[in-house]
């Protein structure tokens, strides 16, 4: 779009009606401790490549709630499934489910996109 | 015929519930397991919201308690526990027989063992320490790191085992963080050269004066505040430790320096209350602290009749609530002895 | 000729199932691996061959592994199999002997009685008779034993038996019929005839005393030949497959076959050896702690038998290896349960596996730059130069005590050494690995190999068992690789750590990936006794309970493993030892967080046993590596 010299400035809002939630949707389903997030940041701060990319898990999280899916979709993959985010996690979060769960939710949406 | 009633704990709650009942013309038999009465008080410096000096609060405890109503019976615990009827009769563990009409248990609290939380490294690193063993520095008046010197940026790490699956305990402990400010303001008070930071999940002011204790804390004490759960903290080669942590209002890992960190433990069960639940078949809850026989209205009575409860062994509360909660308990006991007359 | 339309099913059934199992062992030939066909065919001419026969005998005939672990249920297992076997050895020398003719078809020497109603009232004839009842009667006994079993598991020791479907269930009654058909059958014409033996021959009389014998031997005949013939005919679409499928597993293990990381016949010969005995039930953890009834290995056969989706199933295990120390088919369950992880995942191309991700030590040294897809953000670093490394694991940082311990001893026994993930390093592979990412995993692998060749180090020591596993299996790394616990050990033996001994008493938890995983199960041990008094406990070596903290399983909840991790712990402290001691960072903070006991690592016992505590060497260098590194 940009090359044809416009863009649609789509602003900072969060616009919860318009955006795709049904990432969030698949994994609440199949885990639900998706839900108990307090987004206190342990997993991240643990995070091996959360300390050397933009990479957080717990961002990660509040986003694909929210159906902001595009920053997420190339970010998930850098994770390591190392375990340490669910150690730390106070709530008992299952936070490698839930990166796999979000790659093969994203892999079924690519699919059933075009 | 005057009606003789056993208190389990010498803390907050079973000194005031000791004290009211001896008022009202009850004989009392006070146990505690330590050789002083007076609980965690005797370990604490001053108290928030008002920082007045815990010695003050002691010194009223004792002076409703120290009355020949009441026989002390300090080092001593429980090992039997008997209900017969309408009567109860306790073995203390120097094989002394107690009798009794009615029983107040005030096993109070213990505070979360920090070194459950390994990746805080408390016991572990010279410089990592217990929100009380700040306070035993406080009262000794010397706040030094392990070698001597004085701590020059102090971290305070709030809910270390409260609101945590792992530890086991998914309740909030509700005083950790106005302790943690409290804390944050003495540690400026006696060191104003240092820098302090806390540590938060969420700030849980909800007691009165503690928000704006927290605003003190802000504006006068210049104490910061850094929203995220620290997950682990290392020893570098001089001493220092380095902590990680999500700064996740910034969006971003935090990793810093400190000479002090100090881990605002939780509160838990009592030991001791986990044995007399065993001795009496008392009932706890999923959170392993003695239930009431109403949430609402009945928070000082138990599953069995004539025992009633006492403070933090039901939940942790504040100093204020404890003592309410004591005098509500001397309520139900007078009922319960006027009923079964 | 003797011949009777009844005899039909069963040679229906008989000569399907002969033609079946050929054609199907023809195909499962086919489908194999050059390599594999090559350890076959030489195992044919082989000693193999005869140690097949020997396990054949053993195990398929007299469930010895069964009746190791299991007596009733063993028994059961070997009447019904041993005694059919007999059955059918002495049926067919009974028929060839005293039958019109030698080398009869098959169904004259299983329906002797029928046309040699007259047969075996005196002498040898009677003798042979007796023999027959006899093993009748085992047979008997086990399906006695089996019908019990349905209905009430506990009667053969199982505290859960396998959900059967519904073909399953339409042989499982054929097969229940055979026996009970043929005992009346034979008892009615010995009745009528007056011949048979104590079993038969008794049955009959009496039958006889007050029924119709004559006519009813028939309709008995008849059911008892097309229950064989059902039986038969259903046998490839049931779990009875494995009758004649474990034949051939054998044989294909003894010739040197094993799981791999890809689907193939012999995985496939697995997964239908499987007799659904239930053993993987009973040692689930998940089941017996967690009430996770529906994932355990036999369910996954199954599940897999019936083209199901299993993903779900696959995922949902702790990967503790228990019940591959106890199936006894010797069935390699968790290679299974991987390869179906791994086809899981999208694009996962198994023909490649190896050539692709694999890479040699030569391709390495000529430092090609990685082309890492996922992690290409990895910091290309230049590590220090040092004879041993010591590898910490992501999971050690959270249990800096084990981290503070290895220094110390690392210290102490003056050893060149690096600590490599000092500032937190790069994981090891094994989670993605476990997760069936193979693809992403050989990417880390490939990562840490290149630092841990740049250190020259002739010797690699870990204290998480799940690096030490990968560090093993999949780096191709020409450095020794030791888990602390054989590093430690090695050090005491040398000479070069003197330790006190502390008096204590020890249990030892053997982690998962440490010891079924790795085989390592003596050198803690004997470091434990080296400094404490090691205790026994029920669940020792093989035996050895999971923690519940498996990185393995992604999909159980956190209330379920602490389920697992409380019972654990009570088991093993059943005894109040003073340290309940393991030799992995994740057992050790399961364990901490299920338990009141003390709780700790053997480098920990260890630390705390040195005799000349080492002095602090300087390992934070001042230009720390990873603040170079941080590239965002």
């Amino acid at each position: 779009m940009e090359k044809f010299g416009f863009s649609i400035s789509k602003g900072r809002q969060i616009d919860y009606e318009a955006n795709d939630r049904r990432v969030a949707d698949f994994i609440y389903e199949r885990e639900p401790s998706f839900r108990l997030c307090i987004e206190c940041g342990g997993c991240s701060a643990t995070c091996t490549t959360g300390n050397l990319t933009k990479f957080s898990l717990r961002e990660i999280h509040i986003l694909i709630k929210r159906g902001e899916n595009d920053k997420v979709r190339e970010d998930i993959k850098k994770c390591m499934l190392c375990g340490k985010c669910t150690l730390v996690c106070p709530r008992g979060v299952n936070t490698r489910n839930i990166v796999m769960l979000a790659k093969q939710a994203f892999i079924k949406s690519d699919e059933y996109a075009v | 015929m005057s009606k003789h009633v056993i208190v389990i704990g010498g803390g907050v709650a079973g000194l005031e519930a000791a004290g009211q009942l001896s008022k009202a013309g009850i004989e009392v038999s006070l146990i505690e397991k330590d050789s002083l009465t007076g609980g965690h008080l005797n370990n604490w410096y001053k108290l928030f919201p008002d920082r007045r000096h815990s010695s003050e609060v002691k010194a009223y405890l004792d002076g409703i308690s120290l009355n020949d109503r009441i026989r002390l019976l300090t080092g001593t615990t429980v090992e039997k526990f008997h209900r017969n009827k309408s009567h109860f009769s306790i073995i203390t563990d120097k094989g002394k027989e107690l009798s009794a009409d009615a029983v107040v248990v005030a096993t109070g609290f213990d505070l979360f063992k920090s070194e459950k939380k390994e990746e805080y490294g408390y016991g572990i690193y010279d410089n990592v320490i217990s929100s009380s063993d700040l306070e035993v520095m406080f009262r000794s008046g010397k706040i030094v790191l392990q070698n001597g010197t004085v701590p020059k940026t102090i971290g305070i790490v709030h809910c270390v085992g409260s609101r945590d699956e792992k530890a086991g305990n998914l309740y909030c402990s509700k005083l950790c963080c106005v302790t943690a400010v409290k804390q944050a303001i003495e540690l400026r008070e006696h060191l104003p050269a240092s820098k302090v930071f806390c540590f938060y999940m969420d700030m849980r002011m909800g007691g009165a004066f503690y928000e704006e204790l927290y605003r003190e804390a802000q504006e006068e004490w210049a104490v910061n505040f850094i929203r995220g759960k620290v997950s682990e903290a290392s020893e570098t080669i001089d001493n220092k430790l380095v902590i990680k942590v999500e700064d996740t209002l910034a969006g971003r890992p935090l990793k810093m320096e400190l000479d002090l960190l100090v881990l605002m433990a939780g509160m838990e069960m009592s030991e001791g209350g986990k044995k007399i639940a065993t001795l009496s078949g008392l009932t706890t809850g999923q959170n392993r602290f003695f239930s009431a026989a109403d949430p609402h209205y009945g928070s000082n009575r138990s599953n069995i009749n004539g025992v009633f409860y006492a403070g933090t062994c039901t939940a942790p509360m504040n100093i204020t609530e404890t003592i309410s909660h004591a005098r509500a308990a001397v309520s139900d006991v007078m009922d319960y002895l006027k009923e079964s007359n | 000729m003797q011949f009777d339309p009844f005899v039909i099913p069963f040679n229906i059934g008989l000569y399907f199932i002969l033609i079946y199992v050929v054609v199907r062992s023809i195909i499962w030939f086919r489908d194999l691996s050059r390599p594999d066909k090559l350890r076959l065919q030489r195992g044919f001419f082989g000693i193999a061959f005869v140690q097949s026969l020997k396990e054949i005998f053993l195990e398929s005939l007299i469930h010895r592994k069964i009746l190791k672990t299991n007596l009733r249920l063993g028994y059961m297992h070997m009447s019904l199999a041993f005694g059919w076997f007999l059955l059918i050895l002495f049926g067919t020398i009974e028929a060839d002997i005293f039958g019109a003719k030698h080398l009869n078809a098959p169904y004259k020497a299983i329906f002797f009685r029928f046309f040699n109603p007259e047969h075996g009232r005196i002498g040898f004839e009677a003798a042979y008779g007796f023999l027959m009842d006899l093993i009748l009667a085992f047979v008997l006994s086990g399906l006695f034993l089996a019908v019990s079993k349905r209905l009430w598991s506990g009667v053969v020791g199982m505290k859960k038996t396998t959900r059967l479907k519904t073909t399953d269930k339409i042989a499982l009654t054929s097969l229940w019929l055979i026996f009970p058909s043929r005992l009346l059958a034979e008892s009615f014409t010995c009745g009528a005839y007056n011949s048979g033996s104590f079993l038969t021959g008794s049955l009959g009389s009496w039958l006889a005393s007050f029924l119709p014998a004559q006519q009813l031997a028939y309709p008995f005949w008849c059911l008892y030949s097309l229950s064989l013939g059902t039986f038969f005919v259903l046998l490839p679409v049931t779990r009875y497959m494995h009758i004649p499928t474990e034949l051939f597993l054998i044989f294909m293990r003894n010739s040197g076959i094993r799981t791999g990381d890809k689907t193939g016949s012999f995985s496939e010969v697995e997964t239908y050896s499987c007799s659904s005995c239930g053993i993987c039930i009973d040692a689930c953890q998940l089941n017996f702690s967690a009430g996770i009834t529906n994932i355990q290995s036999a369910y996954l056969m199954k599940a897999i038998r019936n083209n199901d989706d299993v993903s779900e199933i696959a995922h949902n295990c702790l990967l503790c290896g228990r019940c591959d120390q106890k199936c006894p088919v010797g069935i390699e369950l968790s290679p299974i349960r991987m390869i179906q992880r791994r086809l899981d995942e999208p694009g996962n191309d198994f023909k490649n596996i190896y050539k692709g991700y694999f890479r040699t030590r030569q391709t390495t040294l000529q430092e090609k730059p990685i082309t890492s897809v996922n992690y290409d953000f990895l910091p290309g670093t230049n590590p220090e130069k040092a004879d041993v490394l010591f590898f910490a694991g992501c999971m050690t940082h959270l249990t800096p005590a084990i981290k503070n311990s290895m220094v110390k001893i690392l210290d102490a026994s003056g050893v060149n050494y690096s600590f490599i993930d000092e500032q937190g390093g790069v994981c090891c592979g094994r989670p993605l690995m476990l997760a069936g990412q193979d693809k992403e995993a050989r990417e880390l692998i490939n990562y840490n190999s290149q630092m841990i060749w740049k250190s020259g180090a002739h010797t690699l020591v870990t204290s998480c068992p799940i690096c030490y596993k990968v560090f093993k299996e999949s780096y191709y790394l020409d450095v020794e690789v030791l888990h602390h616990t054989e590093f430690i050990k090695k050090l005491v033996d040398e000479g070069t750590l003197k330790l006190n001994f502390l008096r204590k008493r020890v249990v030892y938890h053997a982690p998962c990936e440490l010891g079924r995983g790795s085989g390592v199960y003596d050198a803690p041990k004997e470091l434990l006794k080296h400094v404490s008094r090691l205790e026994k406990n029920k669940f020792e070596d093989e035996n050895s309970l999971c923690c519940g903290g498996s990185l393995a399983n992604m999909k159980i909840s956190s209330q379920k493993r602490n389920k697992i991790a409380q019972d654990a712990a009570a088991e093993l402290t059943k005894d109040y030892p003073d340290i309940l001691a393991t030799a992995c960072p994740l057992c050790k903070k399961t364990f901490s967080s299920a338990t009141d006991a003390h709780v700790a690592d053997i480098s920990e016992i260890v630390a705390e046993a040195l005799i000349e505590p080492g002095i602090k060497k300087n390992i934070i260098k001042q230009n720390s590596t990873i603040k170079e590194l941080v590239k965002i």
